[in-house]
Formats: structure tokens, C-alpha cells, sequence
């Protein structure tokens, strides 16, 4: 198959990645290869397998739902890149 | 004497008979670590926290307390384990600064065993690679051959122990991140089962393929810092609960019948370095010589590992590096200005977010985003996402077959040595091929170990793997122990000047 360069773009957007015109030019190229290499899997025959999302069996866990101590708001914030003393800031989501 | 030319088990001895202090060993590491900054092994270290550690051992010891199993013994961390109020970056300009705000289960772990934190390594930016080239920090140089890349994606782990910076390291192994770096610097690299160890606090890559595990110099030490590690967390749900067995002592356990071995018959094919495969063929004669039964395997689906990781990877990395948005944590972009007339178009909330992550990953980490992104996308998901989910059970299938007739199976770790600083860099494919044969143990679940198993010509080591049953390390170990018991390849150390 052939991703097109529209194609990667709407990528590019959906993933949340600003890309460069070179950016999309090298990508495009570079996914189409890889695109084109996971084709193989297509030679296989998979009627009636179930997928399966982990090697190892693991069933839901459930724990009783009680309150534990969380992070203080002040270690929460520490690695924010722009905050106020009491929230994460970001820029405006409505006009 | 210099205690850095020790192991671990060694040190553990010295400091136990009181013919060495804690400190003492601290220096002696920290005094070489820097005289081989060059090799670009450590990312972050604290030489003054490292000498308090060491003297709190010391202090312990002295005063007769109490004192875990790895008391004074330097481990290097891989940097995406989080480490509370330290630096841990994942080799990536998005998380430069950041300080975790809590201890990651191994970290707290190797805390109760008084294990010494020495520093954290250098790695592929968030795991993503093969030779450690993809991180911020420029590479990590092989010990062996200053000129070659020491693997990836746990390359500086790898190079810690070869170079002799630590006896131990941490790696993370998602599609061979430990086995192959321990193969490509002569040292011992292990990759649990699934679930073994806690990932809680391992910055997230592939959910459902990363495993934390150790680097040593022998099989004797990676049991031992396994045994530290393991066990169920009630932080990490896919932990599983089961007894961690004692490692150690069933290690030198002469086996009740001979041990059966399958030799994969797909791992010794076409694309095999010569003398890659020479080594492998000497080890299968060691075994033999040591009285194991050897047959031939099939594990005819395998050469649908790589294509199949390269879905089911991409897709989970796409999810879990969503994360990094620059609103919480991380990077952001100070200027997220429109640069094009569509960009305007475009709420500046979202601006911001697009801006900061094309600025704090490099190309590997998006050219794998980008891939998950289109897996996953709507008209394509059936088609690629699924179907690797479909294959991904016929990989386990083979190998259920293969351990219905031996109890480990074998062939190399890495189709080549050590290849050149730069050589794959722009070919992202053939970067992807260096993990043909460690791939498949991460989609099936299984564990797996590289040993040391020879030297080329040009002095590159190289690695045998075994891989064995879900949760069947003890005689995954005792397998590799048998080996090594019968030659000397681990003993060997680079020349380093």
C-alpha cells in the first residue's frame, strides 16, 4: 500500500506532532517502508484465532475501593511546566 | 586490590568479611566512572548520594543491624526507572528535569537491599532502539570497540557492567532491550517473564511487552538481583502472584534428567554472521559435552516477530507517550505560534500540545507514534492492529509446541556483533532487524537470557539466548549456569585504557 503525503499529515494530527514540510517528506517515505514490510503478516491465515493482547494470562485484579494518602498538591505541581500555586496553567480552551 | 574488577557475589564477600568498607567500593567505582566518561555511560550521577548510601551501609554493618541481600553493591540504573527527587529523562529532551515523585517497585526494592543506587544509564529515547544512538545525550560506545554502538535499547546498562562501572544494571526489555546489548558487550542480560517484575514506576513504553531486568557478569549475579526484583506489586495489576522461587539456590542443582534443548532451526538460518554462527555450534558441543539432549525445534512463525512487533509496539507506544503534552509534565514549547495559515486554524490549546512534542521527541520515538497512530486509526485497525494480535498467539502457539518436547530452547541472541556508530541510523528497517531473534520471546510472554559465548576475530563478543517457559527462570538459569559452569567467555573483560 502507499500512505500519501496527506495521509501522513492527518497522522501527524491525530498523533498531536507538529510536522515540518521535511518532516513529512522523510516520514512518508520511511513509513511507507515500514507499512509495506508489516504487510507480511497478510500472508498468514488467521480464521478462527483469537487475538491476543498479552503473552502471559492475566485476569482482572480488584482491590476494595479505599482511600489512600495521594501526592500533596505541592509534589503534583513540581514538574509542571507552567503553574500557579494552586493548578496546572495552559493556554485558553475557550475563546 | 581494585574492587571494581570484582562481581557482585565477589564484593558481596569483601564487604561481609569486613575486607572492604561500602564506601571504599563507592569510590573506587566513582573514581573509574569518571575516568571512562567518554563512554558515555551514565546520564545523571550523584556522587555525593552515592557515598551516602555507601556509608549508611557502612554505619549499618558496623553497628550490627540488619542488612538486605545486595548491602553495599553498586547497581546502575536505566534511566526510565523512576527514582524519587532524582533525574530520570528516558534519554529524551521531553523529560529533561524531571524528577519523579516517587520510587519506582525495583527502585524501592534495591532501597530494602541496601543496595547501593549508582547512577542512571544511558538509553535509546524511551526505549525505542536498538544501539542507544537515539538518545539526547549523544551515544553510549561499546567497551569493546570504542568505534561500535553497545546496543540498545539498554545500551549504557549493558556498557556499565562490561566496562566495569557497576557489577549490576537495570534494563528494560521490550523487544530485546537486555538480551541483545548484554550479547553485543559480553556480559549476562535477562529478560523475566511477563509479570515477574513490577513495572510500576518503569516509564512506559509498550504495556504489554516491557519487563525490568538485570545485567550482570555471571548467571550467579542476575539470579541474584532477579531474586531482589521480583514478586507481585499490588501498584502493577499484570504482576503476577506467584512465589518468587529461590534462584540461588537451586542454581548449581546437577538436573534430575539430562536437560533437553531445542535448537531453533529458523535462529540458524540465512542473514547469520559466520562467525556468529560458529559460536552458537561450539555451545550446542558444551552441552552436549555436559550431557544435555539436543534436538532440532521448528518455530515457524517466528519470522513474523519483527512485522508483528512493529504493530503491536507502535500501537501502545502511540497511547502510553500520549502522555507528554507538555500541560503536567515535560517539555512544552515556549512558542506555539501558527506557522502556516492551517496551523491558525487550530485551537491554541492543541497548538501548544503539537509544538511541545515535535520539539521534545526525536525521529525514532515519532516515526513509531506516527506508525501506532495509523495502526490504530479508524479504517485501518482490523487490517493491522488485529491482525498482529492474531499472529502474535500463533507465535506463542510455536513456542507451547516447542516446550511440549524440551524444557529450553536456544539459538544467538544477535544475528551479528557490534555493529558501527552510525551505521543504521538512517535505515530504521535495518535497525529493526537487529532484534529478529529476541522479538518473539516479548510477544509470547516467555523469559530469556543472553550469555557470553565467544569473541570474533576482532574481538566482539558474542551472545548465546535461551528462552524458556512463562515463569520458568529457575531452569532458564540453571540452563545458562550449565554453560557457563563449562567455558570461560563471562571472565573476559574489554581492555579498557
Amino acid at each position: 500500500m502507499s500512505l500519501t503525503r496527506e495521509e501522513v499529515a492527518r497522522v501527524g494530527m491525530l498523533a498531536r506532532l507538529r510536522l515540518s514540510p521535511g518532516d513529512l517528506d522523510m516520514f512518508t517515505g520511511q513509513l511507507n517502508q515500514i507499512v509495506d514490510f508489516v504487510a507480511t503478516l497478510g500472508e498468514l491465515d488467521v480464521t478462527g484465532v483469537e487475538p491476543l493482547a498479552h503473552g502471559v494470562d492475566v485476569r482482572n485484579v480488584f482491590r476494595d475501593d479505599v482511600v489512600g494518602p495521594s501526592l500533596p498538591r505541592e509534589a503534583a505541581l513540581a514538574n509542571a511546566p507552567k503553574k500557579n500555586f494552586e493548578g496546572f496553567l495552559v493556554p485558553a480552551v475557550l475563546d | 586490590m581494585d574492587p571494581t574488577r570484582s562481581t557482585a557475589s565477589g564484593l558481596l564477600g569483601l564487604l561481609g568479611s569486613k575486607a572492604i568498607g561500602a564506601e571504599e567500593v563507592a569510590r573506587a567505582y566513582l573514581d573509574r566512572a569518571r575516568k571512562f566518561d567518554r563512554l558515555n555511560v551514565f546520564v545523571h550521577i550523584d556522587p555525593e548520594n552515592v557515598l551516602a548510601q555507601a556509608r549508611e551501609v557502612d554505619r549499618k554493618r558496623a553497628a550490627n543491624e540488619p542488612l538486605g541481600p545486595l548491602a553495599g553493591v553498586p547497581v546502575a540504573i536505566k534511566d526510565l526507572l523512576c527514582v524519587n527527587g532524582e533525574p530520570t529523562t528516558c534519554g529524551s529532551r521531553m523529560l529533561r528535569g524531571f524528577k519523579p515523585p516517587y520510587d519506582a517497585t525495583a527502585i524501592a526494592k534495591l532501597k530494602a537491599a541496601d543496595a547501593i543506587l549508582f547512577g542512571k544509564t544511558n538509553m535509546d529515547e524511551f526505549a525505542m532502539g536498538s544501539s542507544t544512538e537515539n538518545s539526547v545525550y549523544g551515544p553510549t560506545l561499546n567497551p569493546w570497540d570504542e568505534t561500535r554502538i553497545p546496543g540498545g535499547s539498554s545500551g549504557g546498562s549493558a556498557a556499565a557492567v562490561a566496562a566495569d562501572l557497576a557489577p549490576l544494571s537495570l534494563g528494560s526489555d521490550t523487544g530485546g532491550s537486555i538480551r541483545q546489548p548484554a550479547s553485543l558487550c559480553g556480559v549476562v542480560g535477562l529478560k523475566p517473564t511477563y509479570g515477574r517484575v513490577s513495572r510500576y514506576g518503569l516509564i512506559a513504553f509498550a504495556s504489554s511487552l516491557d519487563q525490568i531486568g538485570p545485567f550482570a557478569h555471571n548467571v550467579a549475579d542476575a539470579a541474584l538481583l532477579l531474586q531482589v526484583v521480583s514478586g507481585r506489586d499490588a501498584n502493577d495489576s499484570t504482576s503476577v502472584d506467584l512465589p518468587v522461587p529461590n534462584y540461588l539456590e537451586t542454581l548449581e542443582k546437577p538436573f534430575d534428567r539430562p536437560l533437553r534443548i531445542g535448537v531453533v532451526r529458523e535462529f540458524l538460518g540465512e542473514g547469520l554472521d559466520p562467525e556468529v554462527e560458529a559460536s552458537i555450534r561450539a555451545a550446542i558441543n558444551v552441552f552436549k559435552e555436559q550431557g544435555a539432549l539436543i534436538e532440532e525445534v521448528g518455530l515457524p512463525r517466528s519470522k513474523y516477530g519483527v512485522p508483528a512487533y512493529y504493530i503491536v509496539a507502535p500501537a501502545e507506544c502511540s497511547s502510553n507517550l500520549a502522555r507528554y503534552d507538555g500541560t503536567i509534565y515535560g517539555h512544552r514549547a515556549a512558542d506555539f505560534s501558527p506557522v502556516s495559515p492551517e496551523e491558525a486554524e487550530i485551537p491554541p490549546l492543541i497548538r501548544m500540545m503539537m509544538a511541545s512534542r515535535a520539539e521534545g521527541f526525536g525521529a525514532e520515538v515519532k516515526r513509531r507514534i506516527m506508525l501506532g497512530t495509523f495502526a490504530l486509526s479508524a479504517g485501518y485497525a482490523d487490517q493491522y492492529y488485529n491482525q498482529a494480535l492474531r499472529v502474535r498467539r500463533l507465535i506463542r502457539d510455536d513456542f507451547d509446541q516447542a516446550f511440549q518436547k524440551v524444557d529450553v530452547v536456544l539459538g544467538p541472541t544477535s544475528p551479528t556483533p557490534a555493529f558501527k556508530l552510525g551505521e543504521r541510523v538512517a535505515d530504521p528497517l535495518a535497525m529493526y532487524l537487529s532484534d529478529i531473534f529476541t522479538i518473539t520471546a516479548n510477544l509470547a510472554g516467555i523469559p530469556g537470557i543472553s550469555v557470553p559465548c565467544g569473541l570474533t576475530r576482532s574481538g566482539l563478543p558474542i551472545g548465546l539466548q535461551l528462552l524458556a517457559p512463562a515463569f520458568a527462570e529457575e531452569t532458564l538459569l540453571r540452563a545458562a549456569r550449565l554453560y557457563e559452569r563449562a567455558s570461560d567467555w563471562g571472565d573476559r573483560r574489554p581492555e579498557l585504557l
